[in-house]
């Protein structure tokens, strides 16, 4: 009898495997950054480049920080669903110009709309370097001590929004800062 | 003869110019350590591939990074360990051996145990079976059962 169900048995975790498989997603690398200090940065504002916007001038609020760049596809795809974040004013969008023409992104912003409070330049890819950002867009969401507490890569969909994202805005803002 | 030679040659001459953005140093150690520490980071962009080999900008970004921080002196394990701190143990082709990487360093030989204890218990089936002995018992035996059997009718 074993004969016949042992190839049956071998089958099925086979098919567990290879389904467990299908569905990883390699892309999505764990970010060792969680639950630790947000990496800090000095960087020119995007739309005031003699001014300087540095991670202490964040101290004290719930901030998201979203990598993004003029010639990333899905950035285009994930726009809407930041302005429509903005509207909520349930927190404070900084935005990462990542290694991108200066222009280009300020024509973006113009053209698309600017769901950003604030949006700092990265044009050698520096600061994206020290978040570990491998693929745009991405984004960090950090508490009132200026600590990592979520990562999402890829672009950000209104469920995202609606069910991880304004969630956890809600409990951090309630946080003691 | 001697323009087929030529154009032989030409074909193989990207193969001798892979090497994307070559950095020079003037101390052949840090060149090693260069060069070994580039073969031995993954660049997260093209997943199969180190930061050596690729040509993705994220890649040139940590090639960079690397040269810049050998040229400041800093050591092999300082610059893995500034790696890791960003980009985690996946950046790493040859991950350390923690708790949740020990099924990736212990897995293959488990499974070559599991293979070897199935390959010698068919063998030990086989034998078994093929054991004359155990094979004579079994016939003496129904031989026996036979003749019982005779006896009883």
């Amino acid at each position: 009898m074993l004969k016949y169900i042992l190839p049956l048995i071998l089958f099925i975790v086979m098919a567990v495997f290879l389904a467990i498989g299908l569905n990883l997603k390699p892309n999505d690398i764990p970010s060792p950054l969680l639950d630790k200090p947000a990496p800090s940065f000095t960087a020119p504002k995007l739309q005031a480049p003699q001014e300087k916007l540095s991670t202490s001038d964040l101290k004290g609020q719930v901030w998201l920080f979203n990598v993004w760049a003029s010639w990333c596809v899905s950035c285009r795809a994930e726009h809407p669903v930041l302005n429509g974040l903005a509207q909520h004013k349930a927190v404070t969008l900084i935005g990462l110009n990542y290694k991108d023409d200066p222009a280009a992104a300020q024509g973006w912003l113009g053209s698309l709309g600017n769901p950003y409070t604030i949006s700092i330049m990265d044009q050698d890819g520096r600061i994206g370097l020290d978040w570990g950002v491998y693929g745009v867009p991405e984004t960090f969401v950090m508490d009132k001590k200026g600590i990592v507490r979520y990562k999402h890569t890829g672009p950000v969909t209104v469920d995202d929004v609606q069910q991880i994202f304004l969630p956890l805005i809600a409990k951090l803002q309630a946080e003691a800062p | 003869m001697k323009r087929g030679l030529l154009i032989f040659c030409l074909l193989f001459l990207p193969l001798a110019a892979h090497a994307i953005d070559a950095r020079q140093f003037a101390d052949p150690k840090q060149q090693e350590a260069y060069d070994t520490l580039t073969a031995q980071l993954r660049c997260l962009v093209c997943q199969n591939q180190t930061i050596a080999d690729s040509n993705a900008e994220l890649a040139a970004d940590l090639r960079r990074q690397v040269y810049e921080m050998l040229a400041k002196g800093q050591s092999k394990e300082e610059i893995i360990q500034f790696m890791t701190d960003r980009y985690g143990d996946f950046v790493l082709y040859k991950p350390p051996f923690t708790a949740k990487t020990g099924l990736l360093w212990l897995g293959p030989a488990g499974f070559l145990l599991l293979g070897l204890l199935g390959v010698f218990w068919v063998i030990r089936q086989k034998k078994a079976a093929a054991d004359p002995a155990s094979g004579q018992a079994e016939k003496l035996a129904k031989i026996r059962r036979l003749l019982d059997e005779g006896d009883a009718s």
